[in-house]
């Protein structure tokens, strides 16, 4: 695979990169937002009930909780 | 030269002609923002977590973080030139790895937890296998001709860099080549994130685009634009539709792939402070970004609203990272400390 060193690029060479990046872009079939942004709440509502940080966490349960008390060794 | 003019000229014309036929594009789709779609789910209220664990260690400022996939160990990058890999349950020290140059960058921990990866100013993404007896240098990937600024592994024989020479890596660490350039940027890239399903990654830069690419065919398939600066940050979204990115223009933004526009910005008049990182929590409700003002803050990704914010560092939040099982999160700072919270 050659390497494109950027450095080397002229302007033009930028300008056409450019051109034939938004050639490609410009022909993307887009969803409507409404459906798209739906879809992204339902989501992310399914999974908040398991979501600890949103909810919490017992005491007991905590693997980051500071383990207080003395060793006697 | 007056040719030559002209030919820019022609060219500028045809891509100013084209930007608009897909700003019309996206226009015709959207029918709908968020705060719509939202618009009936309940509030959070106010998010208050609790400092678990403050890890000490490091000398100087840390520049990068990466949880394990096993969401215990998690590894630290800091300029005081080391590594440090630790178990965050206990807030033990595992491996101190040395770094031949002390100015990094980025850090990654391989999925397998065998390997971690890291790399800077020097522009070499150094590989370490951190389970033999002592770490041990595995690959020096020496390519790219600017700074390293993000690696991520998909697997313990390929990793994907971001450069300040405008370009995102993949290379094969067998061979220890480049796989696949992606080069579409104009500015500095400055951070990648991975598509849950591992076919396409997006990369944040200096141009304040991010770009969508496919992996195996080396192309840039979308481009999303709306920050007016550097974009430092950028996460995934697990159902791989939608990516939340963070930037020096102080906002945070939501672009939906399918749609390929933004859908929600966040953004507070009080924040003047560029964004560091950001880190979504498991069900993606909560977005933590750590910003240039010694803090990390919490925001309802659908609601838009600020609802917490993680206090404590004694100077800029300059990596935030959510582990596989989303039990915690954890923000590293240029005060050269990492904080646990949940």
């Amino acid at each position: 695979m050659p390497v494109i060193n950027v450095e080397d690029l002229t302007d033009k060479d930028k300008a056409l990169m450019e051109v034939n990046q938004l050639k490609v872009e410009v022909k993307l079939e887009r969803w409507l937002t409404s459906k798209c942004c739906e879809e992204i709440k339902d989501y992310i509502q399914a999974g908040v009930e398991e979501d600890t940080l949103v909810k919490g966490i017992a005491e007991d349960k905590n693997p980051f909780k500071e383990k207080g008390g003395c060793v006697i060794c | 030269m007056a040719a030559e003019k002209a030919e820019m000229d022609k060219l500028k014309k045809e891509c100013d002609a084209l930007r608009t036929q897909i700003e019309a594009a996206r226009k015709a789709v959207n029918d709908g923002s968020m705060s719509a779609s939202a618009g009936g789910v309940a509030g959070l209220g106010r998010i208050q977590l609790k400092l678990r664990k403050n890890l000490k260690g490091h000398l100087a400022k840390i520049y990068a973080m990466h949880w394990s996939a096993d969401s215990r160990q998690m590894v630290s990058a800091s300029q005081d030139g080391k590594l440090l890999i630790w178990d965050t349950f206990t807030g033990n020290k595992l491996v101190a790895v040395p770094l031949k140059s002390a100015w990094v960058m980025s850090v990654a921990f391989a999925p397998s937890g065998n390997l971690v990866a890291s790399g800077g100013l020097d522009n070499i993404c150094t590989v370490y296998n951190i389970k033999a007896a002592s770490p041990k240098t595995l690959r020096e990937l020496d390519a790219h001709t600017g700074y390293l600024s993000c690696c991520r592994f998909l697997s313990d024989t390929e990793i994907l860099t971001a450069s300040g020479d405008t370009t995102c890596c993949l290379w094969d660490l067998e061979t220890g080549k480049q796989k696949t350039v992606f080069t579409n940027h104009i500015g500095d890239c400055m951070s990648l994130a991975l598509s849950p399903d591992m076919n396409t990654f997006i990369s944040g830069a200096c141009d304040s685009l991010a770009k969508l690419w496919d992996l195996r065919e080396g192309a840039c398939k979308q481009t999303f634009s709306g920050h007016t600066s550097d974009i430092n940050a950028i996460a995934f979204f697990q159902n791989g539709h939608a990516i939340i990115t963070g930037s020096d223009d102080c906002s945070c933004k939501m672009y939906d792939l399918r749609s390929d526009q933004e859908v929600i910005t966040y953004q507070d008049p009080s924040l003047n402070a560029g964004v560091t990182s950001v880190a979504l929590s498991n069900s993606g409700r909560l977005i933590f970004a750590g910003y240039d003002d010694f803090n990390c803050h919490i925001w309802d990704s659908l609601k838009g609203e600020k609802i917490g914010v993680l206090s404590g560092h004694d100077n800029r939040v300059s990596c935030t990272g959510v582990p596989n099982d989303g039990m915690g999160v954890c923000t590293g700072s240029w005060d050269s400390f990492l904080k646990l919270w949940n």
